[in-house]
């Protein structure tokens, strides 16, 4: 008993530091978000007036918010899925390439090492109407100048395309480990069997990176609730917030409007979205996934 | 070994995830961000506290700056609050470029709320309404009766007084403001056959040069949205009749006839009449456009002239923007704001460097490094802008055009209202709504945001 006891005190004093630090820059500032959603904090009030869920019911009728979050779900179904197929495919690629392994490997990866407010600079850049990459490419091909950040309907998906560049080179990484850590002799009985390389890699390769996958996506999908840089950079969030995220309508409301209890409670929402996603995932998933 | 493995994943993911929670809040708790500014300034104050121990009575001022047009600004600044301090050996100025006008009024804000603001600071203009409501300023009416009162503010050209002004008060000393003008291009007014020497006048005739202008990959006419959609609709709506808010900043007008007509203009220029590139154009590229010899006219703050003038690799001339009813063209730029939380002493010394900053010869001076408009009257009968105005006529245009102008959109609830406004815009550009209910959806908003001011 003592000794057990001794044990588990030792472990908490490793845990110690970081659970201080977690405690304090985490839980403490959730905490202060939480109270202050629910009072009025805004110009108008000079001191903070107690609403309960004023802020929450505000939110709810409000257009943009509406518009905000679909266009997250929007961004994540184009960010994730694709990210991820394209990662594990590079991943393929970069492991068995036999000529410039080294090269081909540091090309996937190199976007993931610019900053963001450098990425998007380079693409508002590819994406300036007349002059910019694309329009070249678009008139090379004989087709119409596009305004990509300026058309409603195009933008996001201008975002999306960037994004997928940008990040796919990081997944990337940990599908090569995830690779590495596959057992030779499995692709040696597969082989010596006669199995198509098609289901090798479906029967063999791709259940054993489900956990892999699983890290990826969490990643991934909680990262399209993350990104902001971009748009300031590129858009604001514009046209008529066409391509405007939560965390930078977040961002916008406490910043710029200075409407700090319904910053909070959109902060509120944000985390309840991302907790959401990690335990979906991590709770539903695990279970079904094979590991070495 | 599976056990381990499923142990490192789930640690991996625990950890993952509450970094991501931090992550967020960080960036949007107030708190947070306040605490971690107040540190920054914390430092200055240190520092201030430590000064007088060693050299005597030095007073030291924090000054917040933010640089909003190209070239480098941040030299000259310094080379400015240099030469105060050489005036002034009792007061130290510390300059603090802080980004854009934007990430100064949240570093400022943040100040301003842990209680360690910065001593003065230039933001827009059109923060007054802001700052006023979060309580973090002072009238400055003592400090310029000290200078003479009225006869040391009728200097200042009263279109740029208009946002520095509120119930008999004067909250801020105007330093860095524009005007927006037009910039063209001969060369390409030329090879159209058009007049060199006459830019359009009218918006009937600016229709017609810029369907001329426009063709062979090239705009005729480029107006920025981006971030300033609410500034160029207001060009529009001067030019048309009325300014688009009421002077106590409690009301807007948007959806009037004459507002509904002049953004109707501005969207036809491009959707019906192809002069101008569709949908919402950037800021920052727009006078990229421009020396680049894309677009052969575009409405742009004279805050530019000087950048412009440096990289044109062509002729070019600059104008007022063309006129409907009567010319017109909101003011635009950052004045001179002095903090409350701060001892008296140290206000004083900030009206110094106020003073010292807006003094005729430096307006002058500023307003030919950088193309800005000078703020005072006397700044256009000094020697060197006499000089500067003779080799170069194109820096007077703002200057005279500001006969003409009116303050920029500046109300309670600014930031709110400013993107209800360029939100409608930039649906109507994008042909999600007509201009008649883009300017209604935005009234609409606008008198919501505005209700709990008007009690």
């Amino acid at each position: 008993m003592n000794a057990r006891l001794r044990r588990n005190g030792f472990a908490w004093l490793l845990l110690l530091p970081s659970l201080l630090f977690l405690l304090l820059f985490t839980f403490y500032p959730i905490a202060l978000t939480l109270r202050l959603s629910l009072f009025q904090a805004d110009l108008s009030t000079p001191e903070p007036v107690f609403t309960g869920l004023g802020n929450y019911r505000t939110m709810f009728q409000d257009e943009v918010f509406r518009k905000v979050m679909g266009n997250n779900v929007l961004f994540a179904l184009g960010t994730v899925p694709l990210g991820i197929a394209l990662a594990l495919l590079m991943a393929v690629f970069a492991n068995k390439a036999l000529l410039g392994r080294g090269f081909m490997r540091s090309a996937f990866f190199y976007p993931t090492l610019i900053p963001m407010i450098a990425a998007a600079n380079i693409w508002l850049f590819i994406y300036t109407p007349e002059y910019g990459f694309m329009s070249r490419l678009l008139s090379w091909f004989g087709m119409n100048d596009i305004n990509w950040l300026g058309t409603p309907g195009l933008v996001m998906w201008a975002m999306i395309l960037m994004i997928i560049w940008k990040e796919a080179g990081f997944f990337m990484i940990f599908y090569l480990a995830g690779l590495q850590n596959i057992s030779k002799e499995l692709y040696e009985a597969a082989h010596v069997d006669g199995v198509g390389r098609f289901t090798v890699f479906r029967k063999i390769t791709f259940p054993l990176l489900m956990p892999t996958t699983l890290f990826v996506s969490i990643v991934a999908l909680t990262n399209a609730y993350k990104l902001v840089d971009h748009l300031m950079i590129m858009t604001r969030g514009g046209p008529n917030n066409a391509s405007n995220l939560l965390l930078y309508y977040i961002y916008e409301t406490a910043f710029s409007y200075w409407d700090q209890g319904m910053a909070s409670a959109l902060t509120v929402v944000m985390i309840a979205v991302l907790l959401l996603i990690a335990a979906v995932q991590f709770f539903g998933l695990d279970r079904r996934i094979h590991y070495n | 070994m599976r056990k381990v493995n499923v142990m490192v994943m789930a640690a991996a993911l625990g950890m993952s995830v509450l970094a991501g929670c931090g992550n967020n809040t960080d960036t949007n708790s107030n708190t947070n961000n306040n605490n971690a500014a107040g540190k920054g300034s914390g430092t200055g104050a240190g520092e201030a506290a430590a000064a007088p121990a060693d050299k005597g009575t030095k007073t030291e001022l924090t000054y917040y700056y933010p640089i909003a047009v190209g070239g480098p600004l941040t030299a000259t600044i310094e080379a400015m609050t240099a030469d105060f301090m050489k005036e002034n050996p009792d007061i130290v100025v510390k300059p603090v470029y802080t980004g854009s006008y934007a990430d100064t009024a949240v570093k400022t804000q943040a100040g301003v709320q842990s209680k360690q603001p910065p001593d003065v600071a230039v933001l827009q203009s059109t923060e007054l309404f802001s700052l006023l409501d979060m309580d973090a300023i002072i009238p400055l009416d003592e400090f310029i009766e000290q200078e003479g009162g009225d006869t040391y503010l009728s200097d200042f050209y009263p279109a740029f007084m208009e946002n520095s002004q509120t119930e008999g008060k004067t909250y801020s000393i105007p330093f860095q403001r524009s005007t927006i003008v037009l910039y063209y291009n001969k060369d390409m007014f030329k090879a159209a056959g058009l007049d060199p020497e006459k830019p359009p006048a009218t918006w009937a005739e600016m229709q017609e040069y810029a369907v001329k202008l426009a063709g062979g990959g090239k705009w005729g006419l480029e107006i920025p949205v981006t971030g300033y959609a609410y500034w160029m609709l207001q060009t529009f709506a001067l030019q048309n009749g009325n300014n688009l808010m009421a002077p106590d900043g409690k009301k807007v007008m948007f959806n009037t006839p004459e507002n509904v007509e002049g953004l109707q203009y501005w969207v036809d220029l491009a959707a019906k009449h192809k002069a101008m590139p569709g949908g919402v154009t950037d800021w920052s590229t727009v006078p990229s456009d421009f020396l680049e010899g894309k677009t052969a006219m575009m409405y742009h703050t004279t805050g530019n002239l000087t950048n412009v003038k440096k990289n044109a690799s062509f002729d070019f001339g600059v104008s007022f923007l063309p006129a409907q009813k009567q010319y017109g063209s909101p003011t635009g730029g950052g004045n001179f704001y002095i903090f409350k939380d701060i001892d008296k002493k140290k206000q004083e010394a900030a009206w110094k460097f106020v003073k010292f900053m807006t003094e005729t010869e430096r307006a002058a001076q500023w307003s030919i490094d950088t193309g800005y408009v000078a703020v005072k009257k006397s700044a256009y009968e000094t020697g060197r802008m006499k000089a500067y105005a003779a080799e170069f006529p194109a820096a007077l245009i703002a200057r005279d055009q500001l006969e003409y102008a009116s303050a920029e959109l500046s109300t309670h609830n600014n930031g709110r209202i400013v993107k209800i406004l360029s939100d409608s815009v930039q649906a109507a550009l994008t042909n999600e709504l007509t201009p008649a209910e883009a300017l209604q959806k935005a009234q609409n908003e606008a008198d919501k945001a505005l209700a709990s001011f008007n009690k």
